[in-house]
């Protein structure tokens, strides 16, 4: 059936069962490919997207449920926003393969609380996984981001 | 221009193929023939003036080829600056782009065959990457000298520019002239003292920007026309094959296009992947499971343990390493002390997949493949064609962690038979679910460690009794397994603490499982340098001694200068322990490089242990990128770090019982530590640095529990282990 809905501020319109995962239908029928399978049941974070600015787990979210929201994927920042700035300037990314759902979590917190606490960021944060381990640089970013000092290790 | 000008390539002789046939066919008749020149015929590979890792456009970009895969390690970075180096190009304006799957040019030296693994990126190219740059400067200076009309030795070049005699032209107003300079076979060399580019903050990563935007092309994100997805049902067992199934239902799921039975269980074509999914919950498979291995992992330790005691199979062989002396004359009191680990996932956050293109005998392969020359191979013989034919496109890769790369190349070879069978010469995206890639095997593999030792009057081992076994991780290597199977034992085999003891009977046994496995970041030494840095820390506190003098005195007996220096470097940065933390020390020499870690652990009464903070020295030779060195070391204990505390993959009945990270859990952000780097200078070549972060960790978390007074950390995982 037609579902309508707002991508990245455009109207679009797609045909799919109401229960086919959020993320197959911005991935296989409208192409944007930056939110990524990790686990299909929630528990990585690697599709994380905003609906209507909040987090969700785009695996997870029936499109059906989605009719007449607001869907914004990492194509939606724009490549530029304050959070990948800072990402690119920690080399945060390793494989990269979380790295679109870590950085769309981190614009939520970011949305929600200008100066996140390490407690904040471990709550915000704790829902995305990354194997690689770029837990540190991810922490560190999300302060550079929100202007707050990070406290960087020493590097010989 | 293009200054990449095509080369001429012959047809493969009837004598060629003749002997590719023999080794696809399994028989060895290799001689006097590099097996990287024999699996690249049928290959139509060309390469430019500047030869196959570098190439430069005319408008001066400096592109560096890497025969490596980039999955996170960081390595295209390194690759690329040791070029940059010796040519004296601009960095800023040198970009990375893979190479394709040619092995008799972009081979791994410590491989043969062309293959990324064992930390040897940056180590296997150091020399060969040097000479491609500084032959390209040669060149360009050849050039200059004619055009400036100045000697060699008055010419200078700095970031791409070329300058003498009070004249100055870029690379790209040099590109043509150059382009015609015969290479130098034998160009000389930088002093490493004139690097300005290696060993510096400035070399950092090429992707982070199309890894924080979402543009990054992975392999689940290929698009071509007509593309097909595919995923399969897969027996339940290792072994297990199917004996009929019935696709009625499934292939009444719109968008379903084809149901195919492949050896490895059966495929459900669709036009998209969910399509694909529900006409896998829609099939019906009835499994032959008489061949699966149906033992569980409890079992399979058991039979281990049994064995490493002396009452496992009589025909079980045992293969000595490290042993000198006579340990059966031991005296006094003996320590003892068993350590069991257990299977692993490798479990990538971008689980196994692969898109294939099948016409004919030809095959295109568009994936992040590990090991181009193996798939090239296993993909040759599905299709009927020379390996050097098969063309691989490699993309970037969300993560390996050594899954990518094995024998049987178990992901493509599943995508090339459905792309042959269902494809119709139509592109095929094989995709495996999380649930797919947890229980398809390919595990670290269960390891028993079981150690005896007597010590002298001072506390010091006198004689070391040590049994390994496990599975052998090189069946199915075209080369068979060796003697000694090096990847079962390197860590302990070699050790310092080996050495510093007068007596030693180290053995190893790998009985035969059925279960696949495979090398897990770090390898061997993913248990043993659990085993050998926790052992000493026992036996250092059983003596009254401390651990860090303790471990002195043997490196300083078994000669270990590195393992000395790099725990001194860790030891002057770590300052005081943390009121109410335990602190664990820990040293392992992998992959060439040896590291050194100090772990402050908080461990609360009733709680998880937390590693607050690691401080890590490393002695890696040449350091490239002092920054990526940083980050494999943060991102090596946090890989280590998740299976020490949670790792663990059980099989009952041979079943896989983990399905996905809420029952296989893994590190997250939480309880993850801050890992602060200090790399010991050394003017020694490039040594590893992906794998040699990961193992340490483990001792030296176990060795703070024991600081706090907690019984020693003989299972793994932690976690488990003290709950």
């Amino acid at each position: 059936m037609a579902i309508a809905f707002e991508l990245n501020g455009k109207a679009v319109t797609v045909t799919a069962e109401d229960d086919t995962p959020l993320l197959w239908v911005i991935r296989d029928e409208l192409g944007l490919t930056g939110a990524k399978y990790g686990c299909g049941v929630a528990q990585c974070g690697a599709c994380t997207v905003h609906v209507n600015g909040q987090p969700a787990r785009s695996c997870s979210t029936p499109v059906g449920a989605v009719a007449g929201l607001k869907i914004t994927t990492i194509e939606g920042l724009g490549g530029h926003h304050p959070v990948q700035q800072a990402w690119v300037k920690a080399d945060v990314p390793q494989c990269g393969y979380c790295q679109s759902g870590q950085i769309m979590s981190a614009v939520a917190l970011l949305t929600e609380n200008k100066a996140p606490s390490d407690a904040d960021i471990d709550a915000a944060m704790a829902g995305n996984i990354c194997r690689c381990g770029t837990y540190q640089r991810i922490r560190a970013a999300i302060k550079d981001a929100a202007g707050i000092a990070a406290a960087l290790p020493a590097k010989a | 221009m293009n200054a990449h000008t095509p080369v001429a390539k012959a047809d493969p002789s009837r004598r060629e193929v003749l002997v590719v046939g023999a080794v696809v066919a399994g028989s060895s008749l290799l001689v006097g023939c590099s097996i990287g020149d024999l699996m690249s015929i049928g290959s139509e590979a060309e390469f430019g003036a500047f030869g196959p890792f570098i190439k430069i456009t005319d408008d001066g970009q400096v592109t560096v080829i890497s025969k490596h895969i980039e999955f996170g390690q960081g390595s295209h970075a390194g690759l690329a600056a040791i070029v940059a180096e010796e040519m004296d190009a601009d960095w800023n304006r040198v970009r990375v782009e893979q190479a394709p799957a040619v092995a008799k040019a972009y081979a791994n030296s410590l491989m043969g065959v062309q293959g990324t693994g064992g930390s040897t990126a940056i180590a296997n190219s150091w020399t060969q990457l040097r000479t491609a740059g500084a032959a390209a400067r040669a060149m360009f200076v050849e050039a200059a000298t004619k055009k400036f009309g100045v000697p060699a030795g008055q010419i200078t070049v700095k970031d791409s520019v070329v300058s003498g005699g009070g004249q100055s032209a870029t690379f790209a107003e040099l590109l043509f002239d150059a382009s015609k300079v015969k290479p130098p076979k034998a160009p000389v060399l930088k002093d490493p003292k004139a690097f300005t580019l290696i060993g510096t903050d400035r070399v950092r990563r090429k992707d982070s920007q199309v890894k924080s935007d979402g543009s990054a092309l992975f392999t689940a994100d290929v698009k071509e026309d007509g593309l097909l997805t595919a995923v399969v049902a897969h027996a339940p067992r290792f072994g297990g094959k199917v004996k009929s199934f019935d696709d009625t239902a499934a292939r009444k799921v719109k968008g379903v296009v084809d149901v195919v039975e492949i050896p490895s269980g059966v495929a459900v074509v669709a036009t998209g992947t969910w399509a694909a999914l529900k006409g896998r919950e829609a099939l019906k498979v009835e499994w032959d499971d008489s061949k699966a291995e149906t033992r569980s992992s409890d079992q399979i330790m058991a039979e281990y343990r049994a064995a490493a005691a002396g009452k496992g199979p009589e025909d079980l062989k045992w293969t000595p390493f490290d042993s000198k002396g006579d340990a059966s004359s031991a005296t006094g009191e003996v320590f003892e002390a068993t350590y069991d680990f257990p299977y692993l996932a490798h479990a990538t956050m971008e689980p196994m997949n692969c898109v294939a293109l099948v016409k004919g005998n030809n095959a295109t392969l568009t994936f992040g493949s590990q090991a181009p020359t193996l798939d090239q191979l296993n993909t040759a013989k599905i299709v009927g064609n020379l390996p050097g034919a098969i063309k691989i496109e490699t993309l970037f890769a969300g993560g390996s962690f050594g899954r990518r790369a094995n024998f049987q190349s178990d992901y493509v070879v599943e995508c090339v038979h459905i792309a042959k069978k269902a494809g119709k010469g139509k592109p095929v995206k094989l995709i495996w679910t999380r649930e797919d890639d947890m229980r398809a095997g390919y595990f670290r593999p269960i390891v028993h460690h079981a150690l005896k030792i007597t010590v002298d009057k001072d506390g010091y081992p006198a004689t070391w009794t040590h049994r390994i076994v496990t599975q052998s991780l090189m069946k199915g290597s075209p080369t068979g397994v060796p003697e000694l199977d090096e990847t079962a034992v390197e860590g302990a085999h070699g050790s310092p603490y080996l050495k510093a003891t007068p007596v030693v009977d180290a053995q190893l046994a790998l009985p035969e499982v059925g279960v696949p496995v495979l090398w897990w970041r770090s390898v061997g030494a993913t248990h043993t340098a659990h085993v050998m840095e926790h052992t000493i820390d026992q036996l250092a506190r059983k003596a009254g001694k401390d651990p860090v003098e303790y471990r002195r005195v043997l490196f300083t007996r078994a000669g270990a200068k590195r393992h000395l220096a790099v725990l001194d470097l860790a030891l002057s940065k770590a300052g005081p322990v943390p009121g109410g933390q335990f602190r664990g020390v820990a040293v392992h020499e992998s992959f060439g490089s040896v590291v050194a870690q100090i772990a402050d652990v908080s461990l609360a009464e009733g709680a998880d242990p937390k590693v607050n903070r690691v401080v890590t020295a490393i002695d890696c030779g040449t350091a490239i990128s002092p920054d990526q060195i940083a980050a494999q070391m943060e991102g090596g204990t946090c890989y280590g770090l998740s299976a020490a505390l949670y790792g663990e993959v059980t099989l009952k009945d041979g079943a896989v019982q983990e399905t996905n990270f809420d029952s296989y859990r893994v590190l997250r952000l939480p309880e993850a530590p801050i890992v602060e780097t200090h790399v010991l200078p050394s003017g020694n070549p490039p040594s590893g640095v992906g794998e040699p972060g990961t193992p340490v960790i483990t001792a030296a978390l176990a060795n703070a529990m024991l600081a706090a007074g907690q019984a020693p950390v003989t299972r793994l995982p932690i976690v488990r282990a003290v709950a």
